[in-house]
């Protein structure tokens, strides 16, 4: 199979040519609040996810500290912390609350926004040789119901939500908790978020498929796609099939609770476990959407610094397209206890592990494409090794809870925590810095600090590592998940999880550090910095690209 | 024999208001004290309750076993005392890293299944992969391989690696239905048990043993309850495991839990026991255990059911048959051979019986009445 980097020609000099008569920006205004730059609104969704991504990882600090030591500490304050309330079940509401916007905000706000709407809306008209996406306007409203959609979400933290404030349902918003169980608009407001954020990530993914399919430079076919491209292309199909079922879930319960309406109340002929399927039905393609598009990055990262081609492109292609078809037949393993017959357990078992194959077949390519290449580790493709290691961790946890039987005794313990977050926390998110590293030179046409970019790593690395492998040993020795307070056995391994939050915490001070570093004095980026490995059409242009490119098609052969 | 009927029921009386301070969650305090007072209001001494009495206070005795705690000597004269929560067994471990230790022949299967077979593989395959990086990263760093080979493909190597992971996943599929198919083939039930979930206790009733309730609060610890009020011991249990009413299960016998919930999504979960089922309102779930040791055995709701969440523990105790059989006469049940005419309205029986063990707070005042 031919690979993109046996055919791209080089066409730096078309490139520049275009610099000249296509970099007439807009005031600033009409540039970054009107903007129909797929450029400009990737670099906005990058802004905010990383305003998310601050705001959820403190909540995470919060929690973090609260499960220091047994008993309630920092709850106690109240809310928002430091106006006391002497209420008890209020500390523990806010509890709830906590956890529901992290889930939430880390979800919708922060990997999501980071990866399709910040990396996808940067690189795809980049990578496929168009001038921009095929609805550019579109492209706007979908960022700005962003908007919205997470001020919704954050302001419903200050309105009653029946115990105290806020919405304290989890993020999978299960009735009737979120029903009867919450009295009060901010479990209203948490929905009007979801469905805003929604129809943004609807509305963003027929913009890409229309784009990839209809706007491929001449010669790219789609086995020519460079993998990131695949990925969102499969993400944003998931999306499309997924999101629809969650917004009619959503809105049932949002009759459920305010027009009398009894889907998911047994009282009145509903079933609140039909919320679990219906939930599930999107909330698995979900984890698929959110860790895709890293594999599409860590693809390409990798090729680039072993300088060689993907290891077994097609493969690689068809891997994610079966992760995708298999992701949505899968749903009930996370509703494995919730009572179902000896039949279905055995039928979701099995579909769950089949996952497992081609996932594996992605870890082995990885590994394949770096066999017999010429590697460098600049800070990107630490990022991607640390990436294929962590997410093999997850993954393998992931095949031990596949198990119908055995997930009996972890459901809804931590070890299912510490699953999920080796897989996102250790995984999406090590993908999407292996991205930023990668792609800020083209972005920004700064190059990052080495040194500081590999000192997040390692900081970062060891810090994850330290919250979350010993959630493993909490989930088995009995720890249910969702719970500020426990019994002192437990006291141990959170402590060390929440030491591993204060590390990961200075990676994070270092990354913030080069950030605002690089941007304000970092070096000239070339157009290239990464050499003859990086082969995929955006190192063809300026750093930053042209405020319009490919005015002129590039023909690949 | 009528004065100590008399007896009985004046400390059923004096019951009362020791039942309304006893439960825990602030909430439920209402329903619990009328579940508890409403029959024993409603009972006069009658002939039945007398004979219900009698049994209680003299069939099990003998049976009664010694207990660390002095007051379990009370104990023995109305037929029932809790036993001590042990360290390394029914409780979470300090710093533990494993699966909690399986006291059921489904529980040691799936942990072995799990120990062994699941954790190996995951260890294996993760360390396969971070040695086949390492290597790569040292062999075939740039320094070492200046001249990147341009392979992209090897098609056996994909089938193998595509075939490898489909053999590895069988191997554990077939254990996996195994395990499975065992959870769902119960032996017949010897004793049923309806386990509902409430925001934010447990209420356990035991349908074929006369319906009586039980229901089964946190115990709070000493500094966070009123002056009097029943506190957490050492007896009772861990700190956020312990509670005021234990749910008691025969050993060796096959014990059915119907479980569902009054109000949210809650999950019944014993970790010694392996299994956990989610509490869903409107629906009834089955799930089964065969206990085979006597102890005491802590678990926790699994499910998010709101503010109180982390404050709804479990705790089972298994007991020998005979003593399950006197635990079920003082709270007022019968035994299924029994004549159904003994109703729970016997429950003032309980009253002493209730009151006798290891716990050391109002059950003694109440021990004291009933001797009176």
């Amino acid at each position: 199979m031919a690979t993109t980097a046996d055919t791209l020609p080089l066409k730096s000099h078309e490139a520049r040519d275009a610099h000249h008569d296509a970099d007439h920006k807009p005031g600033f205004f009409t540039r970054w609040f009107m903007s129909t730059n797929h450029k400009d609104i990737g670099t906005l969704y990058l802004i905010f996810a990383i305003v998310a991504g601050i705001i959820g990882g403190a909540i995470s600090g919060i929690m973090r500290a609260e499960l220091m030591e047994p008993g309630i500490q920092v709850l106690s304050q109240g809310w928002p912390l430091g106006s006391g309330t002497a209420n008890f079940d209020e500390w523990t509401h806010h509890w709830n609350v906590l956890i529901t916007a992290h889930g939430l905000i880390m979800v919708f706000f922060m990997v999501m926004p980071a990866m399709i709407g910040g990396f996808g809306n940067w690189f795809v008209p980049l990578m496929i040789g168009a001038p921009d996406m095929a609805f550019p306007r579109m492209n706007n409203i979908s960022f700005w119901l962003l908007i919205p959609a997470f001020l919704l979400l954050l302001g419903s933290a200050f309105v009653s939500g029946g115990t105290g404030l806020g919405a304290g349902t989890g993020w999978t918003v299960y009735a009737p908790l979120s029903t009867s169980g919450s009295a009060g608009p901010a479990v209203d407001m948490a929905i009007f978020s979801l469905h805003l954020a929604g129809a943004s990530s609807i509305l963003g993914a027929i913009n890409f498929i229309t784009t990839i399919f209809n706007m491929r430079a001449p010669g790219m076919t789609l086995h020519k796609m460079p993998l990131f491209v695949w990925s969102i292309l499969v993400t944003v199909f998931l999306l499309l099939l997924a999101l629809p079922v969650l917004a009619g879930a959503i809105t049932m319960l949002l009759t459920d609770r305010n027009f009398g309406t009894s889907f998911f109340d047994p009282s009145g002929g509903g079933n609140p476990v039909l919320y679990q399927h219906l939930f599930w039905f999107f909330g698995h393609p979900e984890v698929y959407i959110m860790i895709l598009p890293g594999f599409g990055m860590v693809s390409q990262v990798i090729a680039t610094f072993s300088r060689k081609p993907v290891f077994g492109y097609l493969g690689m292609a068809y891997a994610m397209v079966a992760i995708g078809v298999v992701g949505f037949v899968v749903w009930a393993h996370h509703m494995f206890t919730v009572g179902m017959t000896m039949e279905v357990k055995m039928y979701f078992t099995a579909a769950t592990m089949i996952i497992a194959v081609p996932t594996g077949v992605k870890i082995f390519s990885w590994i394949a494409t770096m066999w017999g290449g010429s590697l460098t580790f600049e800070t990107p493709m630490l990022w991607a090794i640390g990436f294929i290691f962590l997410f093999t961790v997850g993954g393998v946890t992931g095949v031990v809870l596949a198990n119908g039987g055995v997930d009996n005794y972890m459901h809804d313990t931590y070890y299912v925590v510490a699953h999920f977050h080796y897989v996102l926390s250790l995984g999406a998110v090590f993908a999407i810095f292996a991205g930023f590293y990668y792609w800020f030179p083209k972005m920004s046409g700064k190059m990052y600090n080495e040194l500081l970019g590999k000192l997040h790593f390692f900081i970062m690395f060891i810090g994850v590592n330290m919250v979350f492998f010993p959630m493993h040993f909490l989930g088995l020795d009995g720890m249910p998940r969702r719970i500020p307070d426990y019994t002192p056995a437990f006291t141990d391994w959170n402590q060390i999880a929440t030491y591993g939050y204060m590390v990961t915490i200075a990676g994070m001070a270092v990354f913030f550090v080069n950030l605002f570093w690089s941007l304000a004095a970092g070096k000239k980026a070339p157009d290239n910095p990464w050499g003859e490995g990086a082969t995929t059409l955006e190192w063809t242009l300026s750093s930053p690209p042209p405020f319009h490119q490919f005015s002129t098609l590039p023909k690949i052969s | 024999m009528k004065l100590i009927a008399w007896a009985i029921a004046l400390a059923a009386a004096g019951l009362t208001p020791a039942a309304a301070q006893t439960p825990q969650a602030a909430q439920p305090q209402a329903t619990q004290a009328n579940q508890v007072t409403g029959p024993a209001a409603a009972t006069a001494p009658s002939e039945r309750a007398q004979g219900q009495s009698l049994d209680a206070a003299n069939a099990p005795a003998p049976s009664t076993p010694a207990t660390a705690n002095p007051t379990a000597t009370q104990a023995t004269e109305t037929g029932f005392a809790y036993a001590l929560p042990e360290k390394h067994i029914g409780v979470p471990i300090k710093a533990g890293t494993g699966i909690q230790e399986q006291v059921t022949e489904i529980g040691r299967g799936a942990a072995g299944f799990h120990n062994i077979w699941l954790l190996g593989l995951c260890a294996i395959i993760s360390i396969f992969v971070l040695a086949l990086l390492g290597y790569t990263m040292l062999r075939f760093r740039r320094g070492a391989n200046p001249t990147p080979s341009r392979t992209s493909h090897n098609t056996a190597l994909e089938v193998i690696w595509t075939l490898v992971p489909v053999l590895i996943l069988v191997a554990i599929a077939i254990p996996s239905m195994r395990l499975l198919n065992k959870q769902y083939s119960p032996p017949p039930a010897d004793v049923t048990i309806k386990v509902t979930g409430n925001q934010w206790f447990w209420t356990y009733s035991y349908p074929d043993h006369g319906g009586f309730e039980i229901v089964s609060n946190m115990l709070k610890e000493k500094a966070d309850v009123k002056a009097g009020d029943r506190f957490r011991t050492d007896a009772d249990g861990p700190p956020l495991l312990a509670v005021d009413e234990r749910l008691v299960i025969p050993v060796g016998k096959t014990v059915k839990f119907l479980v569902t919930a009054n109000d949210v999504i809650h999950a019944f979960w014993v970790p010694a026991f392996w299994n956990k089922i989610d509490a869903n309102p409107g629906q009834v779930n089955e799930i089964w255990a065969k206990v085979d040791r006597p102890g005491v055995y802590f678990g926790q709701c699994t499910e998010l059911c709101g503010a109180r969440h982390a404050y709804m523990p479990i705790a089972v105790e298994v007991v020998p048959e005979a003593q399950f059989n006197a635990w079920v006469a003082s709270k007022g049940g019968t035994l299924p051979g029994a004549q159904p005419a003994a109703a729970p309205a016997a429950t003032p029986a309980a009253a002493p019986a209730d009151a006798a063990p290891a716990e050391a707070q109002p059950a003694t005042n109440q021990a004291a009445t009933a001797q009176n």
